[in-house]
């Protein structure tokens, strides 16, 4: 076995709740510089908790995420043109209390970041970021914007984050929020009390697939532990599990999620991502707007698939692809075994002219070439239940 | 779990059970226990020739690929198939069931290399220590 090599605890970043997943035996690993539970084996690790999030309930510590305000507080719309100028997604068509997915484009038309933007109020939005992109993107706001008359804050320190996802999130929350959370559509969000605490917001957003909702709470130990074990406690007739990143990544990808630094980043951009959808080219201007316009005249060169392996082994990421005849084709973003459909799958660029469903590619795993097809994705899409609230059409 | 004294033990946690000539060998209680339930076992096929400190296959989660490596020289007489239906088996019966290859040893003086059963738990006792420090 081979085992790698770390840096030192201490020199990790850790959330509020860190001592709290230490105590509960998880698995800790490094991601991107922080002291995170990969998974909890003493209740039953990775697969219990993916299948614990698709079939009841499952809570996340998403603390080590961003949170960038872009505001000013008066009706002046300077807050809008800074956000308009940012950022790919038409934020004009958001109401206050709704969300929408975006990301942040480099001049390129390449990814600086994704990226939900909340509307909080008349010009004032919230950016809730990735952890591994921190610092990079508070840079980059600060200095896209310093001509746009609004303020900047950086409020990732200020919460713990905590994502309770699955079919009975709704049931958990309930128990200790009187918000009626039935009126929260997917995508929107709300600000009320949780646990005594006024005020905080709670959102119907989420990272797996599934329903659920993300809640922000001051991020000091004492309060996040109260909430946390709140959250635990409230779940428990529904067999709630502390999940870790390991299964936050299966259940992304077989939602076909992007990960930073996989499916987007500096060197990929939105179209050949597939997010057409959530960029609006109708927006006159946006930085990597020009980029992109140009590169949709000059035609894919890659674009992203989801593969099934045929054959015995597990596409990993970074592992090549190749064509029938032999040719290195292209690479794998994101690549695991799916704990939900009983294969392995990936994600992968490949030229367009292999990106029909059913063709026939190899993934190199190790040393062997292992046959595998495009199939569409999402790999999984969650029943819709009938008398769910509306949902509504992301902007 | 305990460590089965009679066993010898490599740093990259396989263990190797030695009966007239030829070594059993497998992961320990230790090394399935840090990569989670086994879901892909690739195994080298009956009369390769391995190599100590080699690559003889390796063993996955859903997270992570170990490599497996021979822990001593010598042919392949046996790869446990099994374990291709049923992975898990390496986490629940890593030192018996689990057993990965049998390998009939071309150069036995490899064997004073390993670690035994007392050497073992120390050596495991301490990376515990240093996973949470």
């Amino acid at each position: 076995m081979d085992s790698g090599k770390s840096p030192t605890i201490t020199e990790l970043r850790k959330t509020p709740l860190n001592a709290l997943h230490r105590g509960l035996g998880a698995r800790m690993v490094n991601f991107g510089g922080w002291d995170m539970p990969v998974e909890y084996p003493a209740t039953g690790g990775l697969m219990a908790e993916h299948k614990a999030v698709r079939n009841a309930v499952g809570v996340f510590d998403v603390s080590h995420m961003g949170d960038i305000r872009i505001h000013t507080g008066k009706a002046s719309g300077g807050a809008l043109a800074a956000v308009q100028h940012l950022s790919m997604n038409d934020a004009s068509r958001l109401a206050v209390g709704q969300a929408h997915y975006s990301a942040m484009l480099y001049p390129e038309g390449t990814f600086v970041d994704d990226v939900i933007v909340h509307k909080l109020a008349d010009d004032d939005f919230l950016f809730v970021i990735n952890a591994g992109t921190r610092e990079k993107d508070i840079s980059w706001v600060r200095d896209t914007v310093k001509e746009f008359d609004c303020m900047v804050e950086d409020l990732s320190d200020a919460y713990t984050q905590l994502a309770i996802q699955g079919p009975r999130a709704e049931e958990v929350l309930r128990k200790f929020t009187d918000v009626d959370l039935s009126a929260i559509k997917n995508y929107w969000f709300t600000h009320g009390t949780l646990c005594g605490l006024p005020g905080r917001m709670i959102a119907r957003t989420g990272y797996t697939g599934e329903d659920g909702f993300e809640i922000y709470v001051p991020g000091d130990a004492t309060t996040s532990e109260k909430v946390w074990n709140a959250v635990m406690e409230a779940g428990k007739e529904f067999g709630i599990l502390p999940c870790g990143l390991g299964a936050r990544n299966t259940l992304r990808l077989e939602a076909k999620m992007a990960l930073y630094g996989h499916e987007i980043s500096e060197k990929i951009n939105v179209w050949e991502a597939g997010l057409d959808r959530y960029c609006k080219m109708d927006k006159p201007e946006f930085v990597g707007r020009a980029a992109l316009a140009k590169a949709a005249a000059g035609g894919l060169k890659r674009t992203l698939v989801g593969l099934e392996m045929l054959e015995r082994g597990i596409a990993r990421d970074d592992y090549k692809v190749f064509d029938a005849a032999g040719e290195e084709v292209g690479l794998v973003t994101s690549g695991s075994p799916s704990p939900t459909l009983c294969k392995n799958i990936a994600l992968a660029y490949v030229p367009p002219a292999l990106a029909a469903t059913g063709t026939k590619l190899f993934v190199e795993v190790r040393t062997q070439k292992v046959k595998a097809q495009v199939v569409p994705t999402p790999f999984y899409k969650r029943p819709r239940k009938a008398a769910a609230a509306p949902q509504s059409v992301t902007n | 779990m305990a460590y089965p004294a009679n066993f010898r033990y490599t740093k990259e946690h396989e263990w190797v059970d030695v009966k007239d000539g030829v070594a059993t060998v497998g992961i320990t209680d230790y090394a399935q226990s840090e990569l989670g339930d086994v879901v892909f076992v690739e195994l080298p096929a009956v009369g390769k020739q391995l190599e100590a400190g080699k690559s003889l296959g390796s063993v996955e989660s859903v997270k992570a690929v170990s490599e497996i490596y021979a822990p001593v020289s010598g042919e392949v007489t046996a790869a446990n198939g099994e374990l291709q239906n049923k992975p898990e088996t390496i986490n629940t019966d890593p030192h018996g069931a689990a057993w990965l290859v049998k390998i009939k040893l071309s150069n036995p003086a490899e064997l004073g290399k390993l670690m035994d059963g007392a050497a073992y738990e120390t050596y495991v006792a301490a990376k515990g220590k240093e996973a949470s420090a």
